[in-house]
């Protein structure tokens, strides 16, 4: 088992996903798609944060663990940990 | 800028141009590709209209030059030429049959004559002249030939013959045969059955000398007439081919031309026969581009006056124009399969070229697959031209939306991530959260007893250390891939995931059709529809949303954690009586307020419009009442005409708003439940990617003997081969079709009507790639 934190993928991914869907449109070149792609980037920024976000709190608190098979669960205890 | 989010807007505009400049000034707006001409004579049919005999001419001119790809040739002095050239040959062809057919004769025949002069006589000694016939008949012919000679001689005959070989010049099997007859007179009776038969005779000699100069003769003629052909035949080949060098570009100006007939069809002729009125649709952004370009047609037929334009302001419907790229024009194309825009709504597309990959990946979700249809994207749009010259209609479907193919593998390597699915394998980057160790003593409650005695065991995150208390930080625990129960987690998150996106998707497609109402500055509808629908659906819906969220966020024991999909129904059903666990502490109050809350929408969705209305026409109708009263009866004939519309007009009304009350309630239930798909395909996807493993790849990488590599490299083949027909090919149609369903009916029925029709302009850019008239 390796211990993570809750906060620092939190902060990471959200921010990364702000600079793309709030930062990134301040920089796109004007021309006639401006709007166009401000509105892709915004839209792809909240789409990808959300599922993001869905799967980690999905499992931030499990009701019920894996089941595994003995021969897995031997092999996890002398390999992984 | 604006123009994509909404068709742009467009002006009817009238040009008078002068006859001669008509072609030329058409001719121009064709190139320009930007104006739709209006037709001017809506009722007449097709073969009343003023050019129709040229309409005519110009389909005739493209049903020849269609075939002229086998021997009709358009222009006169080519089409003679040609004829010329393929009589020419076919006489020339003939004389080497003929010539061959002797050359032959010649040679077998001289074996007759020898075996006829050494051999015995008996049979001829007696008479005269022997006379012979010697010529060449069809080989199925012979018998028959052979049976008639026997009747009419009654066997005082003798006849020879031999099969020619077949040569490669001919296809047909002849032979050659002599008959020997006494007497002279009976030729003439020999030479009517050769005709009857149509055999062909030919002179022969009759001693071997001369006959040996007779086939040295025939032996230079054929030499000669070998040489004519092979000349006679490349003639034909170099025109033909320089003819077919300007094919493509006659067959472009016949096109051209009857588009612009067409065209002309569609326009008002001026009582002097000098002037054209044309009514054309045009986007007022492109108004200085159209004047340009009938400037410049007029210049070029050198007449003074210069076309006008006349912009008019009408009541009609103006078609709908998106201007797109070759980047939007296909989502544009999805979109307008399902309805036409009306004119100047929320045009979806720009948000459809993000939610529609993005859906499509989610039900897709693996990351190997999408990296595999990123790479046949990217192969597409390097090779387009390429594909198009196939002509293939399935590969111009696929080229036609290699941006959408790109964007959904790109989207799909993400959801895969998430999934951590790639050809249904996990990735382990950060170290799964879940510990193995920690079940065991003296943490946990198993021993190695328990783990020989059982065959599955299954983790329990109450037990200190076996979660690590916080989740893996990028998508799915790698955990999951290997565990029994993969599916119950998998389930219940993806259903939870697909509900979540559904109302989002859902809200989004409300909040656009506040933007409807804004545009058109029908503020009544944004308090008359607009906040029932959000409010309706948020009460509801996205309290639903919260629950799910905020059940994953907060810490609960297993066996009282209350079942979310109970929780709603016993909210719908007012009923608190089972004591199944509340979420917190405040859960009957606030649902109880939601419940009514989404209750008293309803009507006010129903009614509040329909009595709005009902209640400013009573208003209109005193006021009409009252300048009835004022200027006296003028009015009174209207008035009678208004109120028996205005009285239907009520019930339509009603009607109409009852539906859509009912459809939109009923419509929230059903689209949120319709957006499970996104599980269920998800689900189907990773496990035919599962079974593709387990089944097929595993059992040769399992083989430990030394065939093992063969077998593998076979297995491998199929494996290939099944995951791009069935992974890629049908699930990506599948999921392809269910995310178009998804944004066609349940996004789209909150604020597109779609009901508009699409601006078709004349140009001829589209006419040649699509390779139809425009009509």
């Amino acid at each position: 088992m390796v211990s993570h934190s809750l906060a620092l993928p939190m902060i990471c991914f959200t921010t990364l996903w702000a600079l793309v869907g709030i930062v990134a449109p301040f920089f796109v070149p004007k021309g006639p798609n401006r709007g166009v792609v401000i509105t892709s980037l915004i839209l792809t920024a909240v789409c990808c944060w959300l599922f993001w976000l869905i799967a980690i709190l999905a499992q931030a608190n499990p009701l019920f663990g894996p089941q595994l098979k003995n021969e897995t669960i031997w092999y996890l205890r002398y390999f992984w940990e | 800028m604006d123009s994509f989010f909404r068709s742009e807007e467009m002006c009817l505009v009238q040009l008078f141009f002068q006859t001669e400049s008509a072609h030329n000034c058409i001719d121009e707006l064709g190139h320009l590709g930007l104006v739709q001409f209006k037709d001017l004579h809506p009722g007449t049919a097709d073969f009343q209209r003023r050019f129709v005999k040229e309409v005519k001419k110009c389909e005739e001119m493209e049903r020849i030059l269609r075939k002229q790809l086998y021997f009709v040739t358009f222009f006169d002095k080519l089409e003679q030429e040609l004829k010329e050239i393929n009589s020419n040959r076919d006489t020339l062809r003939q004389n080497f049959t003929q010539l061959t057919e002797i050359n032959h004769l010649l040679h077998m025949t001289d074996d007759f004559f020898v075996e006829g002069e050494a051999g015995s006589t008996i049979e001829m000694s007696s008479s005269s002249v022997h006379s012979f016939v010697a010529g060449v008949i069809k080989h199925e012919r012979f018998p028959a030939f052979e049976k008639i000679l026997w009747r009419l001689f009654h066997g005082n005959f003798v006849l020879r013959h031999a099969e020619i070989k077949p040569h490669q010049e001919e296809n047909m099997e002849k032979d050659v045969f002599v008959v020997f007859v006494q007497g002279d007179q009976v030729r003439g009776k020999i030479r009517k059955l050769c005709d009857g038969f149509h055999a062909s005779m030919y002179p022969c000699p009759n001693n071997a000398a001369a006959r040996k100069e007779m086939r040295t003769n025939v032996n230079m003629r054929m030499e000669d007439l070998r040489l004519v052909l092979k000349r006679t035949e490349e003639f034909r080949v170099t025109t033909l081919t320089a003819a077919a060098a300007n094919l493509r570009e006659w067959t472009a100006k016949v096109k051209k031309m009857k588009a612009i007939y067409y065209t002309l069809n569609l326009c008002n002729i001026d009582i002097t026969q000098k002037l054209i009125i044309a009514e054309i649709w045009c986007p007022v952004s492109d108004l200085s581009s159209v004047h340009a370009a009938l400037i410049k047609g007029s210049e070029q037929t050198g007449s003074s006056v210069t076309p006008i334009m006349n912009r008019i302001h009408t009541q009609q419907t103006p078609p709908t124009f998106n201007r797109t790229n070759v980047f939007t024009s296909g989502f544009q194309n999805i979109i307008d399969a399902y309805g036409v825009g009306d004119y100047q709504e929320i045009n979806p597309a720009p948000y459809t070229m993000v939610t529609f990959p993005f859906l499509f990946a989610v039900m897709f979700g693996d990351c190997g697959h999408g990296l595999l249809m990123t790479l046949l994207a990217v192969w597409l749009i390097l090779h387009e031209e390429h594909f198009r010259k196939l002509k293939n209609e399935l590969v111009d479907m696929l080229v036609s939306g290699r941006y959408i193919i790109l964007l959904m593998g790109i989207y799909s390597i993400y959801t895969g991530l998430i999934y951590n699915d790639c050809f249904s394998k996990s990735f382990n980057l950060f170290g799964s959260s879940w510990s193995v160790r920690h079940m065991f003593h003296p943490q946990g409650p198993w021993t190695n007893e328990t783990l020989h005695n059982s065959d599955y065991l299954q983790l329990d995150p109450l037990v200190s250390g076996v979660y690590s208390g916080n989740p893996y930080p990028f998508g799915i625990d790698p955990m999951w891939n290997i565990a029994l129960n993969k599916l119950l987690f998998l389930n219940s998150y993806k259903m939870k995931m697909s509900v979540i996106i559904g109302v989002v998707h859902m809200l989004f497609g409300v909040m656009l059709s506040l933007g409807n109402y804004i545009f058109f500055r029908n503020f009544k509808d944004v308090v008359l529809k607009f906040i029932p629908e959000l409010v309706f659906m948020l009460s509801l819906f996205g309290y639903l949303t919260f629950l799910i969220l905020y059940k994953w966020c907060v810490v609960i024991k297993s066996d009282s954690a209350p079942s979310i999909l109970l929780l709603f129904i016993n909210m719908m059903f007012f009923d608190y009586s089972s004591n199944g666990a509340m979420l917190y502490k405040t859960q009957k109050p606030v649902q109880i307020f939601l419940v009514v809350v989404a209750g008293v929408m309803v009507p006010w969705l129903l009614f509040a419009k329909p009595l709005l209305m009902y209640r400013e026409h009573k208003q209109s109708k005193l006021v009409n009442h009252l300048i009835r009263i004022i200027k006296g009866t003028l009015l009174q004939q209207k008035y009678q005409n208004d109120k028996g519309v205005c009285m239907e007009n009520m019930g339509d009304i009603f009607v109409y708003q009852g539906i859509h009350t009912i459809e939109y309630c009923l419509g929230c239930i059903s689209n949120t439940a319709s957006y499970l798909r996104l599980w269920a395909l998800s689900l189907a996807h990773a496990e035919l990617s599962e079974v593709l493993w387990k089944m097929v790849l595993q059992v040769a990488l399992r083989v430990t003997s030394g065939m093992g590599s063969v077998l593998l490299a076979v297995t491998f083949a199929t494996f290939a081969v099944l995951t791009v027909t069935i992974l890629l090919v049908m699930e990506g149609l599948s999921a392809f079709l269910h995310a178009l369903r998804l944004h066609w009916v349940e996004f789209q029925n909150k604020f597109y009507q779609g009901s508009g029709y699409k601006f078709s302009p004349l140009s001829f850019d589209k006419m040649f790639i699509t390779g139809t008239t425009e009509e």
